[in-house]
């Protein structure tokens, strides 16, 4: 009876991922002659690779010089996030707030209006005479000259995940079994010990879904970079786009992203691992 | 790990969440009033136009006369309308192509021939907007907009004279650039700046245009399209690549201003509305084409985009300041300088590569 269940999201996931998927797969390693047929090739897939191992100007390698770019600012957006994210969860999971589910409501709400509309309300406080430089101005400060730069991109990108870095973290603090923070005072740890041998370990698997769901869509973001970049920033979401909508080429365009599907499951395997060491140890810390 | 595949699970919703494309706004146009009765005998008018290209109230008033229902949607360049007809599957009852992008949709066999009896305001049409080299025989498309390609510049903070595109290399104004962000118009300049025909499919002349591209790149703010008008506006740069049409929008809101088409020459565009094949009911296609063609309406639209009519019909109904400014009605020796994009068939690829390594150098 409970089998019976399930068999609806068996359909969906087979109509809506597992058929996807294939049919990207399916693309990304054939190509169309002249004549409309289909036929099986390797060479979208080497197209993406080409001159990765030669010296060749930056032209000659561009998609694998946008992938790198791409990973880099991703990192760079997970890393940012991680570092601001961390506290405010930990302020926001402390006990020292009184109205603490306003707060979190208060955290929340901007997620409520589109990204895109946020996006652009950025653009209007970085320009050179946009809300940030007159206010600066105003008080006879130097003024800020970030629009259009990897600086504006980055920001707009940590702007943007930041709230997926945050709950994550704040839901594995607030399921710590506070006893154990006890015994580890009862037992001598001062605070810091307390957090750094404790606390933080046991909250990891927050962090890594954190940097897990802030990595991937920053890797494959393309709106951002568009606006805030002034299409100076070409990136994998880019390249997607671009073979899709404008070259219609749906076989590299898919070789593309078949390539970040690979990238995202190395990635996710990676922290998987790092999340389960950590469970290990957290089980020796019984013994 | 059954952890991890959820995480990367809900990843991937967010990833396909977060790429949707919002590029095409589509909106209708409808009133509420008078068209819900008429509609029942009509399918809707799908159209799809460029940006800042048309004076919207006219289409409720086309919806009003005719009791057709508009569907309206826009683009913001040829190979993005192209894309949504070819591989989105838009099924469109008019659009708006260029020159170039109608040679290729007529090639490919994207459009029908017009019933040239359904649009009687043709006759409106200047003689310099017909049977030109992308419809030689004019089946298939009704001219609506023309235009050309220069520079806009602060007149307060460029001293020199401005009559080539090489002051866009000047490094003077490091940082202060704004460049179209469209392969063809851009790089189009690059080659006329180089001595090239803007429809070269010379590898070497490519190859030479994107070099010189990339060797601009550290002077260049953004690549954008519209948006270079709000820039401008702003005073967020000093020098950058427009349409006419756009340099007359700057210049109303801001007369620091000035445009020129440089002496190398430049493109010389004409918007033309075609018929798709994908059309529902070809005679309503031909009522809003005919209706966009007779001059009260194609003067609404004019004065509100400031860009360039086919429709003398328009043009005579115009104030005089508005026929003798060389900014929306360009001089004859800069049409004489101008060149017409033409299709560059099999070189598409390799000159859509060349732009894409362009904005990767950045």
């Amino acid at each position: 009876m409970r089998r019976l269940f399930t068999y609806p999201y068996i359909l969906w996931l087979a109509i809506f991922v597992i058929a996807p998927l294939l049919l990207v797969v399916f693309f990304a390693v054939t190509g169309t002659d002249t004549y409309g047929n289909t036929y099986f090739t390797l060479q979208n897939m080497g197209q993406f690779f080409e001159g990765i191992i030669d010296d060749q100007p930056f032209f000659q390698r561009i998609y694998v010089v946008i992938t790198m770019r791409s990973l880099r600012l991703a990192l760079q957006t997970a890393v940012i996030c991680f570092i601001l994210g961390y506290p405010l969860a930990y302020i926001l999971a402390s006990k020292g707030f009184r109205n603490k589910p306003f707060l979190i409501f208060l955290f929340i709400m901007p997620m409520w209006m589109n990204f895109l509309v946020r996006t652009y309300g950025w653009m209007s406080i970085l320009e050179r005479n946009g809300i940030m430089n007159n206010f600066l101005r105003l008080l006879n400060l130097p003024t800020i000259d970030i629009m259009f730069t990897d600086s504006a991109v980055l920001l707009g990108m940590v702007y943007n995940f930041l709230p997926f870095m945050v709950l994550p973290i704040y839901t594995s603090l607030t399921k710590m079994d506070k006893r154990i923070i006890e015994a580890a005072q009862d037992l001598g740890a001062n605070p810091r010990n307390v957090f750094l041998r404790v606390v933080f370990p046991l909250s990891l698997p927050g962090v890594v879904s954190g940097i897990t769901m802030v990595f991937m869509p920053a890797a494959a973001t393309f709106i951002i970079p568009n606006l805030l970049g002034g299409g100076q920033f070409f990136l994998l979401g880019n390249l997607v786009e671009q073979q899709f909508m404008l070259a219609g080429n749906w076989h590299f365009g898919s070789a593309v992203a078949v390539v970040m599907i690979i990238l995202m499951i190395v990635s996710t395997f990676i922290l998987s691992r790092f999340d389960r060491q950590e469970e290990v140890s957290e089980g020796g810390m019984r013994l | 790990m059954k952890k991890a595949l959820l995480t990367l699970a809900l990843a991937a919703t967010l990833i396909f969440t977060g790429c949707s494309n919002d590029a095409a706004n589509t909106q209708t146009a409808a009133s509420n009033e008078g068209t819900e009765t008429a509609a029942v005998n009509h399918p809707p008018l799908h159209v799809a136009n460029w940006g800042l290209f048309i004076y919207e109230p006219v289409l409720q008033m086309f919806e009003e006369e005719y009791g057709i229902r508009v569907i309206y949607t826009t683009y913001s360049t040829n190979e993005e309308l192209h894309a949504m007809m070819v591989h989105q599957g838009a099924a469109f009852d008019v659009v708006t192509p260029s020159d170039y992008m109608v040679e290729r949709m007529i090639n490919e066999g994207l459009l029908v021939q017009i019933n040239w009896d359904n649009i009687p305001n043709y006759r409106y049409i200047g003689d310099n907007f017909k049977n030109l080299a992308f419809d030689p025989q004019n089946l298939y498309s009704v001219p609506y907009k023309w235009g050309t390609f220069g520079i806009v510049y602060n007149t307060t903070k460029v001293d020199q004279v401005v009559d080539s595109w090489r002051i866009l290399w000047d490094e003077q104004f490091a940082g202060e650039i704004f460049m179209y962000d469209s392969s063809r118009c851009t790089m189009g300049a690059v080659q006329r700046m180089l001595g090239f025909s803007m429809n070269s499919t010379s590898q070497d002349e490519l190859d030479q245009v994107r070099n010189a591209l990339i060797e601009q790149a550290p002077l260049v703010r953004a690549f954008l399209a519209d948006q270079i008008i709000d820039n401008m506006i702003g005073g967020e740069g000093i020098l950058a690549t427009v349409y006419n049409g756009c340099a007359r929008w700057i210049i109303n809101y801001n007369p620091d201003h000035n445009f020129v088409v440089p002496q190398e020459g430049s493109q010389l565009w004409f918007n033309s509305m075609v018929i798709p094949a994908t059309t529902q009911n070809q005679a309503n296609a031909e009522k809003f084409i005919n209706f966009m063609n007779r001059p009260d309406i194609a003067l609404l639209n004019t004065l509100y985009t400031r860009y360039s009519t086919s429709n003398m019909g328009a043009f005579n109904l115009l104030p005089e300041d508005w026929q003798n400014d060389p900014i929306y009605w360009p001089a004859d020796e800069i049409l004489a300088r101008g060149e017409v994009f033409v299709d560059l068939g099999a070189f598409r690829e390799a000159f859509e590569l060349a732009w894409t390594q362009v904005l990767l150098s950045q």
